[in-house]
């Protein structure tokens, strides 16, 4: 297997300042094979593929291709060497307001050697070559602005195509596709697949990943934990490598809940979905877990008001609950920590206590006047009972870890009442021991009120929980009560097939 | 890092108290009651429009448009009392109605029709530099002017309205202060309260700084981004009512300025105190600081035309401070 590899990384290093991101990543690609390369946030993929790119140096290790070092410094050597890299974001890959034609042949416009005048005919000649060796069946003459997101994917690929490189590198190139424009984007990679291209893939979407995959690569905390080869495809090992457990943590005590405080009866999140219908009891915590993409965001938001569902109801306090804003959830009592926290949460010219206090200052303030010593107290309070580490409650965000920033952004929604209590990835990008305060926090608090929680990582439902449910392709596909888990069921459903039941 | 700390937060209340005594020393007169209240009133109107646009700054937004809500406000009050024969109270409702609507008009544009704050108001100052002009076939308005269609325009400014640009109020000495110099102190209190105490100042700061995050603290983000260009149009069409009242004509010519030195103010506000972002007490202090440097320096026989040149560096020099000393460019 290994001496018909066109492309091989060896040891590959990196590291930021002094978090090492990749520590010593091997892996091959080989001729007309689709590679996947899964893994969860943080795992280390875009790193990687911005080293191969040439975006980033690598700290150590080397890569060859086709049996010679490679070793780009700028992503146009890369691309010159035949190692070609479609961003995700459609709209880097192309220029909106150029023609097709253009867009196809935009790489030699440039670099030496190429003649002063443009040559319009000349441009349509090089760029119908281009477009029926990948067959593309796209007017050469529309603008990419009138173009829908697939063509404009399809003229990507099709351009970076034109360089004839050995190597395709394509980064989670369906998350902005609907199922029908995915599958034209899978006949061109077949096509490519058949011309021998080496093809990188890097997806979560796990019906991408059946489709395609001739292997697959999972990737954890910098390594390598996986390498899938043999047919047919072992895909629950694949997410098994990538989310599963690290280590064996001390399990918790699963509550079970009387008291139903929050349900939904047949939720529809997103066209074509099957509907959602979950119910969430008094003190209960509730993990949704579920790879990205699978619409946890989107079911997070439906619930805080952020965007109307597409049919079903909800119901809270045996009320019917049909938020129109953030504001109506808010004074409903339901609350939001919302992921990614430097988008989504922090306000970066308030000080911690200002940013603790954000969504409630009508309920700290008189004739709209702000009672600043009221402000105070409920953040120093919450500072104390979420051990967040800072000098004193006017300290900038920017000076806090991330850990405790996250920790503020909890904060921010634990100083008043909550029924359903809602948190979004609320582990992500914080370190071991912020999360462990976190989560003791939300259990100990839990009781007269449902929690929440969407995680795409096992470890963290598995840690948190009393009850996890499995999201796969928008809707619910399983329910585990969190004592004595089946793993390998579980996996399944994350994986979104069939269970294979082979012991 | 203190050293740099303080030079960033006090730099420029010591630059301003450093031009005073330098002016002070250098320039016979400069230092008296009168030249104070001078200065205050040549900043009265530009500092009320710079507090206006002060709450737009707030939000993430910006208001070219403040100088020709000022101007059409003036041009509006002279019609509604020279033209229509209107008393004061009818032309100030009417120039405050017009800035509220032009403000309401902006926020609309921004938020809902999605047009570039930048764009969207640079539009507005176009369409009523223009508009104003429409009425009077772009004559300046006074009493005993021909109008278009032949009849004399009979009205006048009514006394109290001349008032609110002529009257001054005794303060130790008699007549020192004038009406425009209270309206703006009376203003800037008001609006510096309001940002900097109450909720609704708070929540304005958070939708500037990440809107994102407003919204999702269950804040009504469209509705704050309205309101502030509706401040920002009212803060306006007071300033153009100082400014109809203190000419006593609509004059057609006059205005052109306003909008850079209302901007200036605000801009070199960020500087002051090393806010590093817009506040209504360095607002003030921004207008106060260019009415001192330019009194100082008319004292000094400079030529008039160096004063906006003279403004200008001052406001890159402001600018530096704010953005590269205090490494917060993130705005």
């Amino acid at each position: 297997m290994g001496n018909d590899a066109v492309f091989r990384v060896d040891g590959l290093r990196k590291s930021f300042g002094h978090i090492e991101v990749l520590g010593g990543v091997s892996l091959e690609l080989h001729a007309g094979e689709v590679t996947v390369l899964m893994g969860a946030n943080g795992a280390g993929k875009s790193t990687l593929v911005k080293i191969i790119s040439g975006v980033y140096d690598h700290g150590g290790g080397s890569m060859s291709l086709a049996g010679h070092e490679f070793d780009p410094k700028t992503p146009a050597e890369a691309i010159r060497a035949g190692v070609v890299t479609v961003h995700q974001n459609i709209n880097d890959g192309v220029v909106a307001d150029l023609d097709v034609a253009t867009n196809l042949t935009l790489d030699r416009l440039s670099g030496s050697g190429v003649p002063t005048l443009f040559n319009p005919g000349r441009v349509r000649r090089e760029a119908k070559a281009v477009a029926d060796r990948m067959g593309l069946a796209i007017d050469l003459k529309a603008r990419i602005s009138d173009l829908s997101l697939a063509d404009r994917q399809m003229v990507a690929i099709a351009r970076a195509m034109a360089h004839r490189p050995k190597v395709l590198i394509l980064d989670e190139p369906t998350s902005s596709l609907s199922s029908a424009e995915a599958d034209r984007l899978f006949a061109l990679l077949d096509r490519l697949r058949q011309q021998g291209v080496a093809i990188l893939y890097i997806s979560h979407r796990m019906s991408d990943i059946r489709r395609l995959a001739d292997r697959i690569i999972s990737m954890r905390d910098g390594v390598i934990s996986g390498i899938f080869d043999k047919k047919p495809l072992d895909y629950e090992g694949a997410v098994n490598a990538m989310l599963g457990r690290k280590i064996q943590l001390e399990r918790i005590v699963a509550r079970n809940s009387a008291k139903a405080i929050f349900a939904t009866d047949g939720l529809r999140v997103a066209e074509g979905a099957r509907p959602i219908s979950l119910t969430l009891g008094d003190g209960e915590v509730v993990a949704i877990t579920g790879l990205v993409g699978v619409g946890k965001t989107a079911l997070a938001e439906t619930l805080f008001g952020l965007r109307q569902p597409l049919g079903g109801t909800m119901m809270l306090n045996g009320k019917p609950y049909a938020p129109a804003s953030t504001g109506e959830a808010i004074a409903a009592g339901v609350f939001l920590v919302a992921k990614d926290r430097g988008e989504n949460g922090i306000v970066g010219d308030f000080n911690v206590q200002e940013n603790i206090s954000l969504p409630f200052h009508r309920r700290m303030s008189r004739l709209g006047v702000l009672k600043r010593r009221i402000e105070r107290a409920i953040a120093r309070q919450q500072i104390q009972e979420l051990g967040i580490v800072c000098r004193s409650e006017r300290d900038e965000m920017a000076s806090l870890s991330g850990g405790n920033q996250q920790k503020v952004m909890v904060a921010r929604w634990m100083s008043q009442a909550a029924r359903l209590f809602i948190l979004d990835e609320p582990f992500q990008g914080v370190d071991i021991s912020a999360r462990r305060d976190i989560a003791a926090k939300l259990r100990t608090s839990a009781h007269g009120r449902a929690t929440l929680l969407f995680v795409t990582e096992l470890d963290e439902a598995l840690e948190t929980a009393d009850r996890i449910l499995v999201m796969s392709e928008q809707t619910i596909v399983g329910e585990h009560r969190n004592t004595d888990v089946d793993l390998e069921r579980l996996l399944a459903e994350v994986a979104g097939g069939p269970l294979h039941s082979a012991a | 890092m203190i050293l740099r700390d303080n030079a960033i937060r006090y730099g420029f209340i010591v630059l301003l108290f450093g031009l005073i005594a330098y002016f002070a020393v250098a320039a016979d007169g400069f230092v008296s009651p009168q030249s104070a209240v001078f200065i205050f009133q040549s900043v009265a109107i530009t500092g009320v429009l710079a507090l206006g646009v002060t709450a737009t700054l707030v939000v993430g937004g910006f208001d070219l448009s403040i100088g020709s809500v000022a101007t059409s406000a003036m041009m509006a009050a002279a019609y509604v009392m020279v033209v229509l024969g209107q008393n004061a109270v009818v032309a100030v409702v009417v120039c405050l109605v017009i800035g509220a609507v032009v403000g309401l008009i902006n926020g609309w544009l921004i938020v809902y029709m999605r047009v570039p704050d930048l764009l969207a108001t640079l539009g507005m100052m176009f369409l009523l530099v223009g508009l104003q002009r429409i009425p009077t076939e772009g004559r300046s308005i006074a009493t005993g002017m021909t109008m278009p269609d032949g009849s004399v325009a009979n009205g006048s400014f009514g006394a109290a309205f001349l008032a609110l640009g002529r009257h001054r109020f005794d303060f130790f000495i008699p007549n020192l202060i004038p009406v425009s110099v209270v309206v703006l102190l009376v203003l800037a209190v008001l609006i510096w309260f309001f940002l900097e105490y109450t909720r609704f100042g708070r929540m304005m700061y958070a939708v500037g700084s990440n809107e994102r995050a407003a919204e999702l603290a269950g804040a009504p983000v469209k509705a704050y981004k309205i309101w502030a260009y509706v401040i920002s149009g009212v803060f306006a069409s007071i300033g153009g009512i100082l400014l109809a009242a203190r000419l006593g004509r609509g004059d057609i010519a006059s205005g052109n300025n306003l909008l850079l030195d209302a901007v200036a103010a605000a801009l070199i506000g960020y500087a002051v105190l090393g806010a590093a972002k817009p506040n209504a007490f360095g607002t003030a202090v921004g207008a106060v600081f260019v009415g001192v440097l330019l009194q100082g320096l008319t004292m000094m026989n400079a030529p008039y035309y160096t004063q906006d040149f003279v403004k200008g560096v001052v406001l890159v020099v402001a600018l530096v401070f704010t953005f590269a000393l205090s490494g917060r460019g993130r705005r």
